[in-house]
């Protein structure tokens, strides 16, 4: 059957045309939207965090640092990260003495002697961006979730305030903004890691005990921390999969 | 039919009542619904985006590099090397895009250095702390370090 | 703010200090809990046939919505944006507890509560149509949906379709504070709301203070009516309570055996709290003057034969010690659950307020709300006999 120039067209038309959209919903597809894909790929991504206690310093840069990042309100009752300070005694790992002054936006005024036989350390806490997160379970409408990238954040327009979230965190991340009358909580600085930047605690962690860590990149040094390191994340037995991840952490740690 | 619906039809218009409840509902949600919600998960997808949107404070030392390679220089090797420069300056994305406009205030005083050096039994033991009366008593520690490059080169031969 | 901060002892989590839920959220299971309980007392003398109590069924019905309607209030006012509150009809998060309630709330009011008032009321509605002048013949021919039909066959569809009804609703009620109590229980974060006999102490707590305020509600009636209280329905009521009481009593020992005999990493913690800043209002207010008293006294009546006006000033002493004791449970629990820092180590304090949006003038305002809306429905629908228009 001969075909004629207008067959031809008709068909090689058609051909490119899906080959082109399907080139397009291919690139949309590995993207993680159905609209353009830009520059950053949510599914190329896996956010967590590794935190190296024998390195925290308990300056505070980090807690100043994200209040400022995040316009976090200034009062010693919101924090979207803060440090706490142990102190535990010779033979009682089961009490540890614990504080936060301020969530440590001010560092820590000395309050232990040296050399008392005690064990002292800082650590610094923030929201885990758990897995499989009791927080987004119990949100009755939808206004905190799970991003494809991992990280968990919160819809600041949808949110209701009824505050069921925050008592369902097992480590204490999340609070009512009192200007929004919203939750809150760390967003894993979202507005930077997808432009290439890092959080802004890492950012001015001074010693690196803070890093954050794509977990999908085969390059980043996470999957090291991980793997030559005694690694702990915050209540494990809560099931609640986080992606924090410390090394160093004692067992008197709450 | 009508015999089964004798007697009943209060029952009918309660009925009705409800459906008219209901679809008022359906109209309700079709309006309502942000676009787009579901489509990713249980939320508003346009959540993503806002959640990207937020303003960004701190530059990253990389943005502060390309201009100050000076720095970069003086820093090169040193023991504060790895620190980014906003741990010290901080937040400066509004310097870095109109650095004519805005000029940061240099850390001036002891409270700068002392924020991470001053002697706390929690801090790591390996970490250089001092304690201000024996170390250098009212004396400013930029008489004798540069922030850059703290160690003192002559004291280590 | 200092005050907040002041109030902690030990360590808390910097973002737990303040409370998240305050009492407008003690005040809402406790109002669902009366409805449960209502509804209950109500369907005993439907579905059971326990014929004592028929003097109450209607009464209990119209408290049981008088105290519906005004549940969602305490939460609106609770919430950062009452105006979203829609959002959780539109976009229900189906694995969240509290969004799944939006709707067991929904169906207990209309299907349950509202058909079955009026399917029971609607001889008297439509005979009140035909005697009304004015505006109430515009709201009873409303109330009627404009139908006329009264016949002694249409009678009894109403009769057989408001039985089923029951039937239903009698599930529909354990629904509606189960559900409230496993909001709480789901949460494992919180060990003291995280366990599987939470709904069901929920429950029974609601059913007791249920007909408590339906013995009380009829008893109060009486007297401002100058009435005789007939004694068998009371006495039958007051039986109920009791029985239901033993069973809340014996599930609430249970659990706190439980925790004592398991001891688990939160026992020390939650000891601590329940022996000092939760002492007056847990062993006290709930367990002393709110449960034990009154099941005492209840058992009094049971075993003593004693004379009607004993008998009823025993009714109203355990009914109000009743009421103040499931209050109790709910401050608590909601109240409780908040002191204590997830981290075990530390404790923090409420500060109740007078004239916020979430203090005590408000919360004061909404208990009493039930009550003036308890007594509009009782002008409007009234439960008793002789008020009722005669028949044409």
């Amino acid at each position: 059957m001969a075909t004629t120039r207008r067959d031809f067209l008709h068909h090689t038309g058609r051909l490119l045309v899906l080959t082109a959209s399907a080139a397009g919903a291919w690139e949309a597809l590995v993207a993680g939207r159905p609209e353009t894909a830009e520059t950053y790929r949510t599914a190329a991504h896996w956010w967590g965090m590794a935190i190296d206690i024998g390195k925290c310093i308990g300056c505070g840069n980090c807690v100043r640092a994200c209040k400022e990042e995040n316009d976090v309100p200034r009062e010693p009752l919101y924090f979207r990260t803060w440090v706490e300070r142990y102190h535990v005694a010779p033979d009682d790992l089961e009490h540890p003495i614990v504080d936060s002054p301020d969530g440590g936006y001010d560092g820590f005024p000395e309050k232990y002697k040296a050399n008392d036989g005690s064990k002292n350390f800082f650590v610094p806490k923030l929201c885990s961006h758990c897995t499989a997160s009791p927080c987004v379970q119990v949100c009755p409408v939808g206004a905190t979730f799970d991003s494809p990238d991992g990280v968990v954040l919160v819809d600041k327009t949808y949110c209701l305030g009824c505050r069921y979230c925050v008592q369902a965190c097992p480590y204490g991340c999340r609070f009512i903004d009192p200007r929004t009358r919203t939750v809150d909580k760390c967003s894993l600085c979202y507005h930077r890691i997808t432009k290439g930047l890092t959080t802004a605690c890492c950012e001015t962690c001074p010693t690196g005990a803070r890093q954050l860590g794509d977990l999908k990149n085969p390059t980043d040094p996470i999957h090291a921390f991980l793997r030559d390191h005694q690694v702990h994340v915050l209540k494990p037995q809560m099931a609640t999969h986080p992606k924090v991840y410390y090394n160093g952490l004692d067992g008197s740690v709450r | 039919m009508s015999r089964f619906l004798k007697n009943k039809e209060h029952l009918g218009r309660m009925a009705g009542l409800f459906a008219l409840g209901i679809t008022a509902f359906f109209v309700a949600r079709h309006l309502l619904v942000p676009p787009q919600f579901g489509l990713f998960g249980h939320y508003r997808p346009g959540a993503l985006a806002d959640n990207m949107a937020s303003p960004v404070q701190y530059a990253g030392r990389v943005v502060c590099e390309d201009c100050h390679a000076d720095v970069v220089e003086a820093r090169k090797g040193g023991k504060h090397a790895r620190i980014g420069c906003e741990a010290c300056h901080g937040p400066l994305a509004a310097h870095a895009a109109s650095p004519g406009d805005v000029v940061p205030k240099r850390p001036g005083g002891r409270e700068s250095c002392l924020h991470c050096h001053l002697f706390n039994v929690a801090r790591p033991k390996t970490f250089p702390q001092v304690r201000v009366p024996e170390h250098s008593d009212a004396g400013p520690c930029l008489a004798c370090h540069k922030a850059h490059a703290p160690v003192i080169s002559s004291l280590t031969q | 703010m200092e005050a907040v901060l002041q109030g902690v002892q030990g360590f808390m989590y910097p973002n737990e200090v303040e409370l998240q839920w305050s009492l407008l959220i003690v005040l809402y299971p406790y109002i669902t809990g009366l409805v449960a309980g209502a509804f209950i007392l109500a369907s005993l003398e439907r579905v059971f046939n326990v014929q004592a109590v028929k003097p109450t069924y209607r009464l209990a019905l119209l408290t049981a919505l008088a105290f519906l309607i005004v549940a969602p209030l305490p939460l609106q006012l609770h919430l950062g944006h009452p105006e979203r509150s829609l959002e959780m009809y539109l976009t229900p998060h189906t694995v969240s507890a509290m969004a799944m309630f939006g709707f067991v709330y929904l169906w207990y009011l209309m299907v349950v509560l509202v058909l079955e008032i009026w399917l029971d009321y609607r001889k008297d509605i439509v005979l009140m149509w035909r005697e009304a002048r004015g505006w109430r013949r515009l709201l009873y021919g409303a109330f009627a949906l404009w139908s006329d039909n009264i016949s002694e066959e249409a009678l009894r569809v109403d009769d057989r379709v408001g039985k089923f009804l029951t039937v239903i609703g009698i599930p529909s009620a354990f629904l509606l504070h189960g559900y409230v109590g496993f909001i709480f229980g789901s949460v494992k974060a919180n060990p003291w709301w995280s366990t599987p006999l939470m709904p069901i102490v929920f429950l029974f707590s609601a059913m007791v203070s249920g007909i408590a305020l339906v013995m009380l509600v009829y008893m109060a009636a009486a007297w401002a009516r100058d009435r005789t209280i007939d004694m068998d329905c009371v006495d039958t009521i007051a039986r109920y309570l009791m029985y239901a009481f033993i069973i809340d009593f014996s599930l609430e020992m249970l659990d706190l055996i439980h925790r004592i005999y398991e001891a688990d990493e939160s026992f020390k913690t939650l000891d601590f709290m329940v022996r000092t800043r939760l002492y007056t209002s847990q062993v006290l207010l709930q367990i002393v003057f709110g449960t034990v008293l009154p099941i005492a006294l209840l058992a009094v009546t049971q075993l003593v034969k004693l004379g009607r006006a004993a008998r009823t000033r025993l009714y109203v002493a355990s009914g109000l010690l009743t009421l103040i004791g499931i209050f109790a449970m709910r401050w608590n629990v909601v109240i409780g659950g908040q002191l204590f820092s997830k981290s075990f180590l530390g404790y923090t304090t409420y500060k109740l307020d007078f004239a916020t949006r979430e203090g005590l003038l408000p919360a004061a305002g909404l208990m009493v709300l039930p009550f003036a809306i308890l007594w509009v429905l009782v002008k409007l629908l009234p439960p008793w006999r002789s008020d009722r228009a005669r028949p044409a």
